[in-house]
């Protein structure tokens, strides 16, 4: 085997996947370059200050209230004694099983002039429509609350994980200088926090950006509407690709905004940890403890997924039809089949980077890992435009030399539609399985290297088995993922492929409401599962910390 | 079989951690690398495995290069078996199939039996069954002993072996895998910092410091015959007595003169520093006067720090019975068998060396 002068296979194979993941990101780059037609120039006269005003709104409104939603719960799960703490602890996290575009129509269907609350209203004080105000919840700041309600829970997850990794001493010498519970928080823990809590709301801002259901439903014009109007509506690819990458720009600010927090977060670890709960709440004040986090848990999910059921039970009988069977089929194949790419991709990556760690194979594995970040629909554009040329370019050549069409080869197929979730969701994966690799010392490598086996067969016969629970997981998570996916499936399913995302939406847009119950219903049973070994892993990390 | 490592160049990007240095170990004899963290030892060590490439020089086994710029014949095709330092058993498998590991195209019988005579060689009879989580620290150890001898190696590779034992088990096992690797005949190279384990195990030692092999020899002429002040520091203790070689192949020293082979070329009359170890002086009726100026109790023995006139140090072993307090003085001479010498630095003080 030689080795030096020659890069390897591994360095070449991660390489070449990492530069055709990267590939629709590109595309979309690539076409700032083209000269702005007169559509774009007419967006730009027209629309697109409102996109930016409405995406900056939008996301300055989520991150009051995720901050103030997750903050708030994460202290005082982690720093106070209050009746149903070790409940809330994981149940916070219930409300990310709820896609926003799912929460949004739900929403709709309680809070509108039929619904029930306002009926309920007029029944109770005898009005009649037009007679009072009731806040609209298809607008801007009904879009603020939906969003804040279902990614609070990244803010949350990542600073409780923070207030129980601060050193004990750091808190107890701020209180023996005097500084109670409150001034204790903003004093000494928050600013401690304060880089995994950006973190975790940079994650929740580029959910945000990518969101398109609720904006959709909501009429709130932003960047994902405005690509997806641009592109059908008005047909104009290069515009819509040029929209695409403006709001690429913003992602990527999010990304270094991510990563330079990620980076401050390292200093601030260390230190023994704390093995009591510091702050016990008693009667009122652990009454209020336990309502602030019951509200956000209560609206972010019990709310309506108990409206869900209700829809689902009435409507019961007639929803379970053979297409709601075809629809969970394609939904169940279509998620099986993408995680199981994902993960051989991730493995591949993931264990070319711990055989060959050169600053090239670092680069290719994090450029491949950037798709997360990146809006399902701006991904959809950067399949679709290289898919398409391809195409072309195919049929034409075999018109010329051989006379009969070619047709659609890469368009609209199953294909073009993993592709776009493998670059979506492989940093899921990814992450899973290289903190699962992490876990495995690198002298059992060696030591089946010495016995005679081929890095292949280390994989097979060392990693495989005992990374077992950590594929599962990675498996899942980008199961459950795929499942809830909705712009990148819009656009590039199969002509009259439908999957639970898609019904869902369409018939939200017709305004059946209760219809979309059932495949809605399925869509928050599967979300739940990532919330369980979430919540299984704090309920560990939990009782370690604060028993 | 036989291991040359000839004029070896190893590196990481543009560091280079071991720079033209090379050893030779004949077949059947067990070998260490000893010295500091950082000499390179342990990359010398993977370099012979085939887990790194080397920069320059060659490395022979059995006469077939395995190793030379721009050619690494692949660690699973060396034959080469590997010990590694925190023992490296799989944990998804049986004592019995981590031990039958390496031993893949070999006939079920053949297996059997040879995972029955090593789980026998290593004391662990009966054991095949269990897992390696359920067995003490030692025997881990001893598992992994087993299991890279099993496929019959070339040459066996420990790195660190016992460094992540109770320290009262080290030697006591060093001992033991050594009657184990001489009973089956294996050729073996081992990295250690630890000296008394060198010394309990190999047949041969090379000291290494800064990325070369600054003396490859036996375990008695390395305290005896240090080739350089490094090896005198590492090795042992001892301090170094400014001196003055006079005629008849004699050193004088402020404790008197020592006779023996110049190990370095000197004329009568030139400036050299001697090599005093702890057990060359000991207490007389007659002699220097010395200073006690400390002492540390070590059970049979005290190792006393004595104060000369002259302000130089030199230090003592002696029987515990020979009880002397802080600050007392007492005669002192030299009985010193070797002749260990270098030539005069700059500083003339005599240095004190560590351990």
């Amino acid at each position: 085997m030689r080795l030096a002068g020659r890069p390897s296979p591994w360095g070449l194979g991660v390489g070449a996947l990492a530069l055709v993941l990267a590939l629709p990101v590109l595309v979309v780059v690539v076409n700032l370059a083209e000269p702005a037609g007169e559509v774009w120039t007419h967006l730009a006269e027209t629309v697109l200050a409102d996109y930016v005003i409405n995406s900056l709104l939008l996301m300055g409104g989520v991150t009051a209230g995720t901050l103030s939603m997750g903050v708030t719960t994460a202290w005082l799960v982690a720093m106070c004694e209050f009746p149903g703490r070790r409940i809330f602890q994981w149940a916070l996290l219930l409300p990310m099983a709820m896609p926003a575009y799912i929460i949004a129509y739900t929403y709709t269907g309680l809070l509108d002039v039929a619904g029930p609350v306002q009926t309920l209203l007029r029944d109770a004080f005898g009005w009649s429509w037009g007679d009072y105000w009731f806040p609209e919840v298809r607008s801007l700041p009904g879009a603020v609350a939906m969003l804040s309600l279902v990614l609070y829970p990244y803010v949350y997850l990542l600073a409780r994980a923070a207030f129980l990794e601060q050193s004990a001493a750091a808190l107890e010498a701020g209180r023996t200088l005097g500084a109670g519970p409150w001034r204790g928080f903003f004093t000494v823990a928050l600013p401690l926090a304060r880089p995994a809590v950006i973190t975790g709301l940079s994650l929740a801002l580029m959910e945000t950006l990518a969101d398109y259901g609720t904006v959709q439903y909501f009429g709130v014009d932003t960047f994902t509407t405005g690509i997806f109007r641009t592109w059908f509506g008005l047909g104009d690819a290069t515009a819509a690709a040029q929209l695409a990458a403006v709001l690429l720009g913003f992602v990527f600010l999010l990304i270094l905004l991510e990563r330079w927090s990620r980076r401050q977060s390292r200093y601030h670890h260390g230190g023994a940890r704390r093995r009591q709960v510091p702050f016990r709440l008693r009667g009122t004040r652990g009454g209020l403890a336990a309502g602030a986090c019951l509200a956000p848990l209560a609206f972010g999910f019990l709310i309506p997924a108990s409206q869900l059921a209700v829809w689902a039970w009435r409507t019961g009988p007639a929803l379970v039809d053979a297409r709601f069977l075809e629809l969970m089929r394609n939904s169940l194949l279509l998620a099986v089949g993408a995680a199981l790419m994902v993960l051989l991709l991730a493995l591949i990556m993931a264990y070319g980077r711990r055989l060959r760690p050169s600053p090239l194979m670092h680069a290719a594995v994090n450029v491949a890992g950037l798709g997360y970040a990146v809006p399902g629909t701006v991904i959809a554009i950067g399949v679709m435009l290289p898919f398409a040329w391809l195409d072309n370019t195919v049929d034409g050549w075999a018109r010329a030399q051989l006379g009969l069409s070619t047709g659609l080869l890469l368009s609209g197929t199953l294909f073009a539609l993993l592709f776009a979730y493998a670059v979506r969701f492989l940093a899921v994966s990814l992450q899973t399985v290289e903190a699962g690799l992490g876990r495995i010392r690198p002298s059992m490598d060696d030591a089946a290297r010495s016995l005679g086996r081929r890095p292949w067969q280390v994989l097979q016969e060392i990693h495989a088995p005992l990374l077992g629970g950590t594929l599962l997981t990675a498996l899942l998570l980008v199961f459950v993922d795929v499942l809830k996916e909705l712009p990148a499936t819009l656009i590039l399913r199969p002509f009259n492929f439908n999957t639970l995302a898609v019904r869902t939406y369409e018939l939200a847009t017709d305004e059946r409401l209760a219809d979309a119950s059932g495949a809605a219903l399925a869509i928050v049973l599967a979300g739940i599962v990532p919330v369980v070994l979430l919540s299984r892993a704090i309920a560990r990390t939990g009782e370690r910390h604060a028993t | 079989m036989r291991l040359e490592v000839d004029t070896v160049t190893l590196g990481y990007g543009a560091k280079l951690v071991v720079q033209e240095t090379g050893f030779c170990l004949e077949p059947g004899s067990l070998g260490c690398l000893l010295g500091p963290s950082g000499c390179g030892k342990t990359t010398l060590l993977r370099a012979v495995a085939g887990f790194e490439p080397v920069r320059g020089g060659r490395i022979r086994l059995g006469g077939e290069t395995v190793s030379e710029p721009g050619y690494t014949l692949a660690p699973e095709r060396r034959g080469v078996g590997m010990v590694f330092q925190d023992f490296a058993l799989f944990p998804h498998l049986s004592v019995a199939d981590n031990m039958g590991f390496g031993l893949r195209g070999w006939s079920r019988g053949e297996r059997k039996a040879r995972i029955e005579r090593l789980l026998e060689l290593i004391g662990l009879p009966g054991a095949g069954a269990m897992y390696p989580h359920q067995l003490s620290g030692g025997q881990q150890q001893r598992v992994a002993v087993g299991r890279a001898l099993a496929p019959r190696p070339r040459l066996l590779l420990l790195d660190e072996p016992f460094s992540g034992l109770d320290v009262e088990l080290r030697e006591g096992l060093a001992r033991e895998v050594r009657a184990i690797l001489q009973q089956e005949g294996t050729t073996a190279l081992m990295v250690t910092h630890d000296q008394l384990e060198a010394f309990a195990w190999a047949d041969q030692i090379g000291v290494m410091h800064a990325g070369r092999i600054v003396q490859w020899d036996s375990a008695y002429d390395l305290y005896h015959q240090p080739a350089d002040r490094f090896v005198a520091d590492f090795i042992g203790q001892g301090v170094l007595l400014p001196g003055r070689v006079r005629e008849g192949r004699r050193v004088e020293t402020e404790l008197g003169f020592i006779t023996g082979e110049l190990p370095i070329a000197c004329r009568p009359g030139c400036e050299v520093e001697v090599l005093i170890r702890p057990d060359d002086v000991e207490f007389a009726e007659y002699g220097l006067r010395v200073e006690v100026l400390d002492r540390a109790f070590r059970g049979a023995e005290y190792l006393y720090t004595l104060g000369l006139p002259s302000g130089a140090r030199v230090l003592c072993l002696t029987h515990s019975h020979n009880t002397h307090a802080v600050g007392d003085q007492v005669r002192l001479r030299l009985e010193a068998d070797h002749l260990v010498m270098f030539p005069r630095t700059e500083a003339t003080e005599a240095l004190p060396l560590a351990s």
